[in-house]
């Protein structure tokens, strides 16, 4: 739309200078609250401009152990166990998701369908609605306080099975007519033509399921005692209430700012595909 | 290099035979053309020599084997798809390099077999470039210069030329013409344009409804079509049928006029081609004309034969004029004209 007229032009901007305040205005004041020292932090009125304390903080949050409670591990460790988990989940799901939408769509075996809606039916049960008898399993299986039980209950994937589905089905079938006459065997079509085609639908999912994982926070608070296995997430919380003191604001603000930087990385760094794979529809 | 043999071949989806026991021999080095209306099964035919459909019953051989239970890699067959099915994530290079790759043949003599088809292509310049950025005609050739670097003993064509524009795509006719009688490999080309097949073709194989009506060259089918699919589907415009009667040697049209060439006896089927029709003082068949139209080189009447509903088309050469209601005499030699059995639709001899 191509019009010239300054007051529509003043007020969207106004409108949307608005929107983008709204929106900013936490982050900044976390940002804030992170450069100060725990003394300013208990005073008010809380303080809207940045202090000095920022290296300061940095340091404290990443190598002392956070909080002055001795018990909890450093956030670096943490962010570590944040980004082990985020990323298992997110590969798993595709790679799984990939797999099973391959063998949906090009294969023909018996209850072929039923198996499609017997994965779809999961969409009806994310972890919430089956957390005691994951957890069981998971005990049994030895798998409490580990990489393994953090991710592998959360990786199975409906959506993103139907997802790699609807992406395979667009792929005419001359594809794999020619891959066959080329002497390509099922697994060679799959690596070599599928995973390339579908490369930008890869990327999207893997922004989505990266911050799926990266927000966990139930899971992780049932499946891990340890603190060595500690993820981000679920520390702001404990930070909150942690031993009979006044919260330290500047330390729980860093710790805030450092968890959201890893999706914000993730996001920008692929936004390009990520919009690709959601909107294109040519093959 | 080899020849292909079609035995008694048939194939059925659940109860639904779609190809009717079909026998043909192609010889090495022949070009035969299968040409038929759409959902006469003429891609399943080709798609069963390749090896994408499985075979219900009969048996297909390459050369000297039965290929029936080969998968298409081992078929030693190259296929150029109607939409080309280049892979969109690889250079042109990398598409004709793929088949042989998976082969694992030295990365040297791809090299040379890719650069040498790509020569002959004339696609040297778009080696490095992704399908999409070709146009349709340079995506035709790279599907192409797929199937060379190949050298497959059998090249099978799945409506090549459908996408392209008319221009290009008689251009392209020509060019794998020549193409195939340079490399002399065996070729089946399915389609559904009966000028592609006419010029492509050293032999057709016109299929309807999962029944071959006729294998031979395509002066045989123009000059001797064995059925009325066969006489309407070849030659353009398709040939007129006139229903008469024969008795004693005089065949008897609809509208009472006699002529004096005639074949087997009681109702039949009279085929004339429209260019085959020439004006005639004494001529039989009369037209009474209702449209005309000007080629150029050939003008065509339409019309219908004189007191019928029967619809025909006349061909005559250079410019000529007739009103709408005009009535004009036509004859035809006796050997362009055909006799047709109107229930078994076969020619009467």
């Amino acid at each position: 739309m191509v019009e010239n007229r300054p007051i529509l032009t003043l007020v969207s901007h106004l409108v949307l200078i608005f929107g983008v305040v709204l929106v900013a205005l936490p982050i900044w004041i976390t940002f804030v609250a992170a450069t100060h020292d725990a003394v300013r932090m208990t005073q008010a009125p809380i303080p809207l401009l940045p202090g000095t304390h920022f290296l300061e903080n940095l340091k404290a949050t990443l190598f002392g152990s956070g909080l002055s409670s001795a018990e909890a591990a450093p956030v670096w460790r943490m962010l570590l166990n944040s980004l082990a988990m985020a990323l298992m989940i997110a590969f798993g799901k595709i790679v799984i998701s990939l797999l099973s939408a391959f063998a949906i769509v090009y294969f023909k075996f018996p209850f072929r369908m039923g198996f499609f809606w017997l994965i779809f039916i999961t969409l009806m049960l994310p972890v919430e609605v089956r957390i005691l008898p994951t957890f069981e399993v998971v005990a049994n299986l030895g798998m409490l306080n580990s990489y393994w039980g953090l991710t592998v209950p959360l990786i199975a994937s409906a959506t993103a099975t139907f997802m790699f589905r609807q992406v395979f089905l667009t792929i005419p079938d001359e594809m794999l007519e020619s891959a066959r006459i080329d002497g390509a065997g099922p697994m060679r079509f799959f690596i070599d033509i599928l995973v390339p085609l579908s490369r930008t639908n890869i990327a999207a999912l893997f922004v989505i399921l990266f911050i799926y994982g990266w927000n966990q926070y139930l899971w992780p608070l049932l499946i891990t005692t340890d603190n060595d296995m500690t993820t981000i997430v679920m520390s702001i919380k404990q930070m909150l209430e942690a031993a009979e003191q006044s919260p330290q604001w500047n330390i729980i603000m860093m710790t805030a700012l450092l968890a959201m930087i890893p999706p914000v990385f993730v996001v920008i760094a692929m936004q390009k595909l990520f919009v690709q794979g959601l909107t294109e529809t040519d093959k | 290099m080899a020849s292909i043999t079609l035995k008694d071949l048939v194939k059925a989806y659940g109860d639904t035979e779609v190809l009717h026991h079909i026998d043909g021999q192609i010889e090495d080095g022949e070009f035969v053309v299968i040409v038929g209306p759409s959902g006469c099964g003429k891609s399943t035919l080709l798609r069963m020599v390749a090896g994408l459909e499985t075979v219900t019953g009969g048996e297909i051989h390459i050369g000297d084997r039965v290929v029936n239970e080969l998968e298409p890699a081992d078929r030693d067959i190259a296929m150029v798809f109607q939409n080309y099915a280049l892979y969109p994530h690889m250079s042109v290079r990398e598409n004709m390099a793929y088949g042989l790759k998976i082969r694992k043949i030295s990365k040297d003599e791809i090299n040379r077999r890719v650069e040498e088809a790509a020569d002959i292509l004339e696609i040297r310049p778009y080696l490095e470039r992704k399908p999409r950025q070709l146009s349709g005609g340079q995506r035709q050739r790279v599907a192409m210069g797929r199937a060379i670097v190949r050298d497959p003993q059998v090249f099978l064509f799945d409506e090549p030329l459908s996408n392209l524009d008319a221009k290009l795509r008689v251009q392209m006719r020509l060019e794998i013409r020549k193409l195939q009688q340079k490399l002399g490999v065996t070729s089946i080309y399915v389609t559904h344009d009966q000028v592609e097949a006419m010029t492509l073709g050293d032999r057709l194989m016109v299929l309807n409804g999962g029944y071959v009506e006729q294998f031979g060259t395509p002066i045989e089918l123009y000059d001797r079509p064995e059925t009325m699919f066969v006489a309407g589907f070849i030659g353009s415009p398709a040939m007129n049928f006139l229903p008469a009667e024969v008795a004693n040697g005089v065949t008897t049209l609809s509208n009472g006029a006699q002529l004096g060439v005639a074949q087997g006896q009681g109702n039949v089927v009279l085929g004339v081609r429209p260019e085959h029709l020439e004006p005639q003082e004494d001529g039989a068949i009369e037209v009474q004309v209702q449209l005309m139209e000007q080629l150029g080189a050939n003008t065509l009447l339409h019309g219908a034969l004189k007191g019928t509903d029967t619809e025909m088309v006349v061909s005559l050469p250079g410019h000529v004029t007739a009103a709408p209601g005009t009535e004009m005499k036509f004859g035809a030699a006796p050997e362009n004209m055909h006799f047709f059995a109107p229930d078994t639709q076969k020619r009467i001899e």
